[in-house]
């Protein structure tokens, strides 16, 4: 029987182009439909009835929620191709935890840049940003990628944030390449590869989207 | 080879716990060091620099940080013993989905509850009470999260049952009188040795967090 995927998504969500990443590096064929997060598809209430995010993967009819949990389901089913996590163990706790320093810190604090109007509060988070952005770019190191020689969990955790990196610098007055050259260069490297240039969404129309987002929050 | 295993931990973190459980499913010995989060020791320091957050388990020597990650670590290279998590990847999703449900909820609606007064903590009630009836709806008729056996889910959990007291006393109201299955649950986990030598006596629990709120100035 074929499989039957359908995923969920927001075009802007760094989530949803993280699940993206992760088919196209399986090379699995699926149906994306595209949710309306002011309007809410009964299928998605439907399938995360818990959280009413998205992304959401649906297999064969059974949904899975969360962009790393369904990351490394992907990973899991179709473990015959491009594998994202490592075998060792303690090379996996070691993925698991820079993908989850990914998912505590950087949207959080990205939102402050994007959508704050205090200036204290933005000055904060533009520092945080940074910092997080040097912690990465130091775990890094010189390999081509946080999975060592090849694309891996780290790297789809990510690699996505960098689509909104734009705007980030946009509304934040900095430049991330100045900050981090390296991890700027990591970027680069990653789009040479099929599944992340056909995930990732154009960076002019995230900071359009945004600056829309901005003007009906009344701070543009 | 003994595997050389320390534990840093602090005695009230429900966090901490679940590595405890995990180790002790899998019948491991371990050396336990307890951390001063006033005075962190130099090495808990140099094991978790991002974070700088207990529990950290050094195994050989090498660290492993953020409690879920840690218990999952435990059931992948232990995998002969007690499995934590379903072989079934849709079933280890789920797993997954719930504990991290568990992380994203209770611990900051629990401190809501101690922390704050009126509205506030009103609120706070109401929610925490709300996700707890969500957990209890998908524990269903099941005797434990993950089905027959004692699984990740009921880790991830259940040490927040010795923080219940606390909630309680200073939200006051009853959890049992809301969700009693899930109180049944805890119970019947309770009964496992591996859960009750792990988790901390809830009056001393209590008794921490009246100092706590010394400490923060709260009435």
């Amino acid at each position: 029987m074929a499989d039957e995927i359908v995923l969920l998504s927001a075009w802007p969500s760094m989530f949803g182009m993280r699940v993206r990443v992760a088919l196209a590096e399986k090379g699995l064929k699926y149906e994306y439909r595209e949710e309306d997060l002011q309007n809410k598809s009964p299928l998605l209430l439907n399938m995360n009835p818990v959280h009413k995010k998205i992304p959401v993967l649906i297999h064969n009819g059974k949904p899975i929620s969360e962009s790393m949990i369904i990351v490394e389901y992907i990973d899991g089913v179709w473990n015959h191709k491009s594998p994202l996590l490592p075998t060792d163990p303690y090379q996996r706790a070691q993925a698991r935890f820079w993908a989850d320093y990914v998912d505590k810190k950087l949207f959080d604090i990205g939102k402050k840049i994007i959508w704050s109007t205090k200036g204290e509060e933005h000055e904060t988070g533009k520092k945080e940003f940074i910092e997080c952005l040097k912690l990465l770019e130091r775990e890094l190191g010189d390999n081509p990628y946080f999975g060592g020689e090849n694309f891996g969990f780290v790297d789809v955790s990510l690699v996505t944030f960098s689509c909104w990196f734009h705007t980030y610098e946009s509304y934040g007055n900095f430049s991330i390449e100045t900050e981090c050259p390296k991890l700027i260069a990591w970027t680069k490297r990653c789009l040479e590869k099929e599944s992340v240039s056909s995930s990732l969404a154009d960076p002019r129309k995230i900071h359009d989207f945004a600056s829309g987002v901005r003007k009906r929050l009344g701070i543009e | 080879m003994a595997d050389d295993i320390i534990l840093l931990d602090f005695w009230p973190s429900m966090f901490g716990m679940r590595v405890k459980i995990a180790l002790a499913e899998k019948d491991l010995k371990y050396e336990y060091r307890e951390e001063d989060l006033r005075n962190k020791s130099p090495l808990l320091l140099e094991m978790n620099p991002v974070h700088k957050k207990i529990p950290v388990l050094i195994h050989h020597g090498k660290p492993i940080c953020e409690s879920q990650i840690i218990v999952e670590y435990i059931d992948e290279v232990w995998k002969d013993k007690s499995p934590l998590l379903p072989s079934d990847p849709y079933e280890r999703a789920q797993a997954r989905f719930w504990a991290d449900y568990v992380d994203k909820k209770i611990f900051e609606l629990g401190r809501k509850i101690w922390t704050t007064k009126g509205e506030d903590q009103e609120a706070a009630k109401k929610e925490l009470i709300g996700c707890l009836k969500i957990l209890e709806g998908e524990l269903g008729e099941k005797p434990f999260f993950s089905g027959e056996n004692f699984g990740f889910v009921d880790v991830s959990l259940v040490t927040f049952s010795c923080w219940f007291y606390a909630y309680e006393r200073f939200g006051n109201f009853s959890i049992e009188a809301e969700c009693p299955k899930l109180i049944a649950w805890t119970k019947r986990c309770m009964q496992k040795e591996s859960v009750s030598s792990s988790l901390a006596d809830p009056f001393k629990i209590c008794g921490f967090v009246v100092l706590l709120r010394k400490k923060f100035g709260i009435e």
